[in-house]
């Protein structure tokens, strides 16, 4: 058996190689990483995050404390339980200190979703979840039955129970396949329900691929989420043991009793050669008997109760063990684990009087009690009451359709929960509609009953420095004494400041310790002292799973305009505005985006530029009442706009604050075509509807989204009229037929138009729109001509930025009124009301040292400011630096407290004033035209002189060519 | 996630719906009859309460109808749904 020397004789398999730590080593199939790293004798496999103390394997479970591993090949998967990876061949891991590395490259896994609905929910495929699954599933109810391990059986699979005269085992696998052909029953394993939520939401994450190494099928999700709304759950989540405070318990060689009868009975594997058990409750015992059937020595089992109970006598445990030549010591605690890196000895102790020894052994195998799995159960808004048999919690009530079956309810014998399982299925049926349905519980051999445990949460000691509590975040009794001590007296404050339940196990080993330990210090009761708040995910999941085919392309839609392909072609760059792409500047050979959008803004202030404006937001609004309705939203008047006009209208919140703004068309008595910034065009809708229907539901108006239906082209610059009449030969261009604000119906290109004139750079310019379809056709004619220079957003920003035009959401932040804009002229006052209208009477809003909208010239014309700059206007402090300016300039702020008199909001080089110049939100700002500013940069004060906000063609000369 | 009952087409995910806050306040008849404290109590006053909470919800990714549900805010429980301009029924 050499190269397996702790393997359970007569175990074979099929061998996995697999690299731990740089060495290689040999598995069998079935093993967990956890197993077969015991079954090569290696007993530290991971080091604590905080004290660097070597640490060993301490539970077969998801409730692992210590082993945390990384996964290296075939893809980097950090902080995994070893007891939870599936071991196969080619596996490459390391064992970490309390902290893993990310991975340094793209996962190539595909990930997936399911959502589904069910009337039982069945979460765990131990004994009561079998048993309720199988009552609700043969009676034709829809059911899924959710486990977390790769086989079914729960406890059964560590135990030598036997369940209807079968190794309980067999009897799980047996009665999962009966239920798995079931037409309306589905069987998850591989699969842990991380979440339940309100209205039985509940939320799991299968694992399809991982345990499968290289030989994962390519293109299979290695992670499934499962979204399932359920009528009924069931929880049958078992329990987790618990251990006890006492000196060294951290040791790699001590481990929870339990978990050490399952690496015997489940995986074949001796996680020691001779062995000393320390106990509170009865359970211990059968795993001693197991363990030494499987030929582990057992030198002694230490339980701390005086007189273990008349059940403990009846089952005559202590006669089993002597049987076996185990010694029994009642009354007596381990004291400490003894060794250096790893167990070779524990202090064993009787509880009164002296007598202390120290036994040779390689494992500590640890007992404190079974704690309820009630995580899901308290997630859902369930309370939980104190068992004072199990010294644990057990859920209570919940407002859930919910339930908890089997150990997780606090029963505790295999016959019981087998029962109690069939019962929770049967009510869960009753309370669907299902009858009265027949259950059959399934037949248990005579086992013992539980004496009472004795609730022991610490061997006391002069020294609680390795009386560790929570082993994974490295929190010893010393540290809960110095919470207590400081005057904490709540579990969850403990937790914070000691951090004991905050790791990646959330404490399921360790919480109610910690309870126990804060209860122990207090001199209170556990009862009343409780656990702190349960909170999904149960154990962790990977941000991949939960993103599932969400990211990359496909994280969010993107949406892009019918001429698309041609900027595209054209080399655009683009920029994300909400989910569209919008061609951000058309760099040509060399040029880099300053250039670019220098040479597009003189292209359309000197000749004639087109821009791609389809993604405006445009709604269709229709009825009678349209105009009553926009005059309730805009601050401005829109009923009195004339058919074939066109108005600048700005939308409120009625705090006044700035929304929305945009246009306005009149296409008949009864309907008008809004536009919006491209960002708000769904919450303009939104806004609209709700506006409608809740508060104003007799107007009659219908609001319609046709932003997609349109595609929009914008021709600017003051050659853009004889562009435009070359397009449209039929249409009268002159500024007397087609005055600026208005809009025509023509032909363009020989395609059907909506023409507008319309202006958002202060030149001669017209927004011409055509059905989508048609969208690249018009934009190929417009650039046919040969003369339009196509440009993007940022020369549109820098355009309009120097007409003193905000963009809605760059220099507004929701604290800006249109009066703050300097648009007072927008703010009707001749009507009665509209959105917002009474709050511009408000004391705040009249406020003189508002931030008002103001253009800002840096003394340096060469200077960019950044924008969100602050500005203050800072006096001369600490020494002035020699400078060739002729008026001083300050290189430091004054002392704190410096007031921000507001910030840049927008900050461009302008092609058309030679120079930089920014726009910015400055307190009484149109009070201090010509003052100067500074706005701190790194360690520099920039100078700035602040000046109105439009900066070019002020009279609006250009507007009509 | 709550699982909310929308008058118009059943019970669906609360990933479909906007939540539109406290119900019942109205936009008033006359803002500027009103006080400045008036108009600040209706622009940013609203209940907190904990237990039965008259709320509006939009259906936003369904019908898009907007309407009313009173919900227990300390355990999510809704006890009524209803359409809007409908008086808020009485929970017993």
């Amino acid at each position: 058996m050499s190269g397996r020397p702790y393997r359970r004789e007569g175990v074979t398999g099929r061998v996995l190689r697999f690299r731990f730590d740089g060495r290689d080593l040999e598995g069998l199939a079935g093993d967990t990483l956890a197993s077969a790293l015991l079954a090569n004798g290696v007993r530290t496999v991971a080091s604590s995050v905080r004290l660097g103390r070597p640490r060993g394997v301490y539970a077969a479970g998801c409730e692992e404390p210590n082993a945390v591993v990384q996964i290296e090949e075939p893809f980097p998967e950090p902080m995994l339980t070893a007891t939870t990876v599936e071991l196969y061949d080619g596996l490459v891991a390391t064992g970490l200190p309390g902290r893993g590395r990310l991975a340094d490259r793209p996962d190539p896994a595909r990930y997936d979703a399911v959502h589904t609905h069910c009337d039982v929910l069945v979460v765990g495929a131990g004994p009561a979840g079998i048993a309720a699954a199988g009552v609700a599933a043969r009676a034709g109810a829809r059911v899924i039955l959710a486990d977390e391990r790769p086989e079914p059986g729960g406890g059964l699979l560590g135990t030598t129970e036997t369940v209807d005269g079968r190794p309980g085992r067999a009897w799980a696998s047996a009665e999962i396949a009966a239920l798995t052909a079931l037409p309306d029953t589905r069987v998850l394993r591989r699969t842990t329900v991380i979440g339940h939520y309100d209205d039985n939401y509940v939320v799991a994450v299968e694992r399809r691929t991982n345990h499968l190494g290289a030989a994962a099928p390519p293109g299979m999700a290695r992670e499934r989420v499962w979204r399932i709304r359920a009528k009924r759950v069931v929880l049958a989540t078992g329990g987790h043991e618990r251990f006890v405070a006492f000196a060294g318990n951290d040791l790699p060689g001590v481990m929870l009793a339990g978990a050490a009868r399952t690496y015997v009975n489940q995986y074949g594997v001796l996680p020691g050669r001779r062995a000393v058990v320390f106990t509170t409750n009865d359970t211990a015992y059968a795993a001693a008997l197991d363990l030494a059937d499987a030929g582990i020595e057992i030198a002694a089992v230490a339980d701390v109760r005086r007189e273990p109970g008349s059940a403990w006598a009846d089952w005559a445990w202590a006669d089993r063990c002597a049987e076996r030549g185990i010694e029994v010591l009642t009354g007596h605690v381990v004291t400490a684990a003894k060794g250096e890196g790893e167990v070779t000895g524990a202090e064993i102790a009787p509880r009164s009087g002296r007598g202390t020894r120290e036994v040779a052994a390689d494992l500590l195998l640890v007992s404190g009690g079974w704690t309820p799995v009630a995580h899901l159960f308290s997630q859902a808004g369930g309370t939980l009451r104190y068992d004072e048999g199990l010294g644990a919690f057990v859920p209570g009530e919940t407002r859930q359709a919910a339930e908890a079956a089997g150990f997780a309810a606090g029963v505790t014998t295999l016959r019981d929960c087998l029962a109690d399982g069939a019962e929770a299925g049967r009510r869960a049926l009753t309370a669907l509609g299902f009858g009265a349905p027949g259950v059959t519980v399934p037949v248990v051999e005579e086992e013992p009953a539980n004496a009472p445990a004795e609730h022991l949460w610490l061997v006391e000691s002069g020294d609680y420095g390795t009386h560790f509590v929570d082993l994974q975040r490295d929190v010893t009794v010393a540290e809960v004494l110095r919470a207590t001590g400081a005057g904490l007296t709540s579990v969850e404050h403990v937790k914070r400041y000691t951090t004991a339940g905050t790791a990646h196990d959330q404490g399921k080993t360790s919480g109610l310790l910690t309870s126990g330990v804060v209860a122990h210090a207090l001199g209170v009761d556990v009862a009343g002292l409780g656990t702190t708040t349960f909170r999904a995910p149960y154990t962790p999941v990977s941000f991949a799973a939960l993103a599932g085919r969400d990211r990359g392309p496909l994280h969010d839609p993107v949406r892009v305009a019918a001429m698309h392909e041609w900027h595209v072609a054209r080399g655009a760059l683009f920029e994300n505005v909400g989910q569209w792409k919008r061609p951000w500047y058309y760099p040509r050979p060399g040029e880099d985006m300053g250039a670019a959008v220098l040479r597009e803004c003189a292209a359309v202030r000197e000749g004639v530029g087109a821009m791609d404006a389809s993604t405006l937001g445009k709604i269709d609004v229709v009825g009678p009442d349209a105009g009553v309705f926009l005059d309730r939203l805009y601050t401005n008047m829109m009923s009195t706009l004339k058919v074939g006009s066109i108005r600048y209208g700005v939308m409120c919140r009625p705090d006044g604050m700035v929304f929305d703004d945009g246009t306005a068309i009149r296409l008949a008595d009864d309907r008008y075509l809004v536009t919006t910034t491209t960002g708000n065009a769904a919450a303009v809708l939104d806004w609209m509807e709700e506006w409608l229907q809740t508060e104003w539901p007799d107007l009659r108006v219908r609001c319609t989204s046709v932003t997609e239906q349109w595609a929009t082209v914008a021709l600017a610059g003051p050659r853009s009229r004889e562009v435009l009449a070359a397009l449209a030969p039929g249409l009268a261009v002159g500024n007397a037929d087609f005055p600026f604000m208005t809009w025509r119906d023509a032909e363009v290109a020989g395609i059907e138009a909506r023409v507008c004139r319309i202006s958002f750079s202060g030149e001669l310019a017209y927004e011409i729109n055509v059905s989508s379809w048609y969208g690249l056709a018009l934009w190929e004619a417009v650039m046919a001509s040969g003369e339009v220079t196509p440009y993007g957003t940022e020369t549109m920003h820098v355009l309009r930025a120097e007409k003193g035009y905000p963009i809605v959401g760059q220099d507004t932040d929701g604290t800006v009124t249109p009066q703050d804009l300097g648009m007072e002229w927008i703010v009707s006052k001749k009507k009665a009301d509209f959105v917002g209208r009474r709050s511009y009477a408000r004391a705040d809003t009249s406020r003189p040292d508002r931030r008002h909208l103001v253009g800002l010239l840096p003394e340096d014309p060469g200077v960019l400011l950044p924008e969100g700059a602050h500005l203050v206007s800072a006096p001369v402090a600490g020494p002035v630096a020699p400078t060739a300016r002729p008026t001083a300039r300050p290189t430091a702020l004054a002392a704190p407290p410096v007031r921000a008199l507001g910030f840049v909001t927008s900050s461009y080089r302008s092609a058309a004033l030679g120079r930089t110049f920014a726009l910015a939100l400055v307190s009484g700002g149109r009070g201090r035209v010509g003052e100067r500013l500074y706005a701190p940069v790194g360690d520099d004060l920039v100078p700035v002189t602040v000046t109105s906000h439009v900066l070019y063609d002020p009279e609006g000369a250009r507007r009509d060519g | 996630m709550l699982l909310i009952a929308c008058p118009w087409c059943g019970p669906r995910d609360e990933a479909e719906f906007h939540y539109g806050g406290q119900a019942h306040v109205a936009h008033p008849e006359d803002p500027a009859a009103l006080s400045d404290e008036e108009w600040a109590r209706y622009l940013f006053f609203r209940d907190n309460p904990k237990g039965l909470f008259a709320e509006r919800w939009s259906h936003a990714a369904g019908c898009r109808r907007w309407f009313n549900a009173v919900r227990d805010t300390a355990t999510n429980e809704i006890h009524a749904v209803y359409r809007a301009g409908e008086p808020r029924p009485v929970i017993t």
